[in-house]
């Protein structure tokens, strides 16, 4: 078994290397997705499948043949895929009277269904029908979410994280300036869902930020919410969990006060205060001399009295 | 007049500049109600205006959603453009933080794993891993040779010569006795192995009892049997036995001992009766059973031989032989009491 537990080992370096990329690591792979046809399919689901497989390549698998399951009634037989392909997301497309071109997304924790989204297609535009120079594939795109309704209704909300994580791409830690061609545009608005994928480019302004202008490139889906599965409050907070050891380590001892002062205490032992090291004047330095001195001169005014 | 005049210019000119730069940042500024929310590790950002459906519907869909869009990918970009950047290889790169939305796992947080038995004593100790270097100096080869693998050095299977030690058997197969040491200790390694498994999994292993999911053989089922068997109240002696099944060998009591003082007539009987039986100068021997018995041996190992010599034919040789050779001798000095007496059977 693959996650054997150590007693199948593997016996090349090749399948070894293999299974590491698939278990549970601190910092995660990219999310791959699974796009998969239902048992019928209309020309637009499977056009557009094509074309949203295009915009998630390398991170995608498109599926051939035709899955005759309803992912709403039963997940196993996605569960199964999922874990051969380690794959956890998924786009499952079908078509059928009751509900045309119709786009399931959804995505998957430790191979079980965790949230399922279906929207249906009411207009597509391909990628082919756009007779424009197109983004290299892999680019990481940038993502706008406009409309209210993506922050107050809970379904669209849990749309929003989904599409993000659909859509978001490997996290990288730095980017290339010229290379931020691609936007992905999604509108919330009189209920129905408008994606629309641009290309960017990058204008001479006065000043050192550039000024955009877009041109269309990409398909433009315009989507309607229709049934969800979203998973129960507590399997998403598990999902969310991340482990300690990602958690930055915090310094402690140091405060910061209203200024910006740094502020950090100094724990001493117990001090002997007779025994302080002090600044000495030697000039004030009481000497044996001195004392006698003293005594003479306090026993010498009085004789100096008598005589004046 | 010319001071005015000069002021003047300076006025305008003043005048004129703010006003080319205001033009400049008009080309970069958007207007929106609300700022946007950024989270710029994603390259992502969220508008909550409120779009106007009335707006939506007046102008034509398309524009309407490309106007939106540039003005807020004008503002991502805006924000992105505030970042550190660095130059890498000709191209200037920004470094992005680190993503702010929270987004699902994939798969769970690996667990730690507990030490193994030897890890636990390491920490005891103090004992601290010792990086060992690949390549070892091969004395008899004189060159660098890797520590395990491949030609390694100081390669103990590849002796052609072991000198027996003194305190062993001289008729003892010595390869074949390092072959099997290593089996062994692979085998203890592998055990060891699979008990740390099981030890961090908190699985539960029978010491005696059959493992689950192993290929079960038929003496250790057998062996189960018997153990399950007995271990009643009354140590098995009123359980059931399936039709078949034959009554097992050991039952009860392992031996038994006659008390010290107990029947003296029936040890005055027995005392007798082995006295006649020294006398009778008959071999106790059954001499048909034991050639039987030796030439049963003898064929089987030569079975076991010819299959050995099969699979791996140096190294079952010298097994072979050897094994052969032991089992020869031992029976040897049966077989030469039986045989020689097969020769004169009805001399006595």
């Amino acid at each position: 078994m693959a996650h054997s537990d150590g007693i199948t080992k593997p016996k090349t370096r090749r399948s070894k290397r293999f299974l590491e990329t698939r278990e549970p690591k601190l910092l995660e792979n990219v999310k791959n997705a699974m796009i998969m046809k239902g048992g019928n399919t209309s020309q637009t689901v499977t056009q557009a499948l094509k074309d949203i497989y295009s915009l998630k390549k390398p991170n995608a698998v498109l599926y051939k043949k035709k899955n005759i399951t309803r992912p709403f009634e039963d997940s196993t037989s996605l569960e199964f895929f999922s874990k051969k392909s380690d794959c956890s997301l998924f786009l499952f497309g079908s078509h059928n009277k009751k509900r045309p071109n119709n786009l399931i997304f959804g995505r998957l924790f430790d191979f079980h269904v965790l949230d399922m989204i279906e929207l249906g297609v009411e207009k597509f535009v391909s990628l082919s029908e756009f007779k424009i120079s197109k983004c290299p594939e892999g680019t990481k795109p940038m993502l706008v979410f406009a409309g209210e309704a993506f922050e107050m209704d809970n379904e669209l909300k849990r749309l929003k994280s989904l599409l993000i994580d659909f859509f978001r791409g490997p996290t990288v830690p730095a980017v290339r300036l010229a290379g931020l061609e691609h936007v992905l545009h999604f509108t919330a608005v009189d209920g129905k869902i408008y994606l629309r994928s641009y290309r960017c480019l990058l204008k001479k302004s006065g000043c050192r930020i550039p000024r955009i202008e877009l041109e269309e490139i990409g398909p433009s889906f315009d989507l309607v919410l229709r049934r969800t599965h979203l998973a129960s409050d507590d399997l998403y907070k598990l999902a969310h969990k991340q482990p300690k050891a990602l958690k930055p380590k915090k310094k402690k001892n140091i405060s910061h006060d209203a200024f910006g002062t740094k502020f950090g205490r100094v724990h001493m032992q117990k001090q002997d205060l007779s025994k302080l090291q002090t600044r000495k004047m030697r000039g004030l330095k009481k000497r044996k001399g001195e004392v006698v001195a003293e005594e003479e001169q306090r026993s010498e005014p009085k004789v100096a009295k008598t005589e004046s | 007049m010319l001071g005015i005049m000069a002021a003047c210019s300076v006025e305008e000119l003043l005048a004129k500049a703010e006003q080319e730069e205001a033009e400049k940042l008009k080309t970069i500024s958007v207007q929106k109600e609300l700022d946007l929310d950024f989270d710029v590790g994603n390259l992502l950002a969220c508008d909550k205006n409120r779009i106007e459906s009335r707006d939506f519907k007046e102008q034509k869909k398309e524009d309407f959603l490309r106007a939106l869009a540039r003005d807020n990918t004008q503002l991502l970009i805006n924000e992105i453009w505030k970042l550190p950047t660095e130059r890498v290889e000709e191209a200037i790169v920004a470094k992005l933080p680190e993503p702010a939305t929270r987004l699902p796992r994939e798969k769970p947080p690996p667990k730690p794993k507990p030490p193994t038995k030897w890890e636990q004593f390491a920490k005891l100790k103090g004992i601290q891993k010792k990086k060992k270097t690949n390549m070892v100096w091969d004395e008899t080869a004189k060159e660098w040779r890797r520590r395990w693998g491949y030609k390694r050095a100081n390669d103990d299977t590849k002796d052609w010569l072991i000198e027996v030690p003194q305190t062993s058997d001289p008729n003892e197969d010595q390869f074949a006795k390092r072959v099997h040491a290593k089996k062994e200790r692979v085998a203890k390694n592998e055990f060891n192995r699979l008990k740390n498994i099981a030890r961090a999994q908190k699985i539960k292993t029978p010491g005696v009892g059959l493992l689950p999911r192993t290929k079960q053989s038929k003496d250790e089922l057998s062996r189960a049997v018997s153990v399950a068997k007995t271990s009643t109240a009354s140590a098995g002696r009123f359980q059931d036995r399936l039709p078949k099944e034959k009554p097992p060998k050991n039952a009860g009591k392992r031996r038994k001992f006659e008390p010290l003082i107990g029947d003296f007539s029936s040890e005055k009987q027995k005392q007798l009766e082995l006295l006649k039986v020294m006398d009778s100068k008959r071999p106790k021997l059954d001499i048909t059973k034991a050639v039987n018995k030796q030439m049963r041996e003898e064929d089987r190992e030569e079975a076991a031989s010819k299959r050995k010599g099969r699979k791996g034919g140096a190294a079952g040789r010298p097994k072979g032989k050897g094994g052969k050779g032991k089992g020869g001798r031992a029976g040897g000095g049966k077989a030469g009491g039986g045989g020689k007496r097969r020769g004169k059977p009805g001399k006595r």
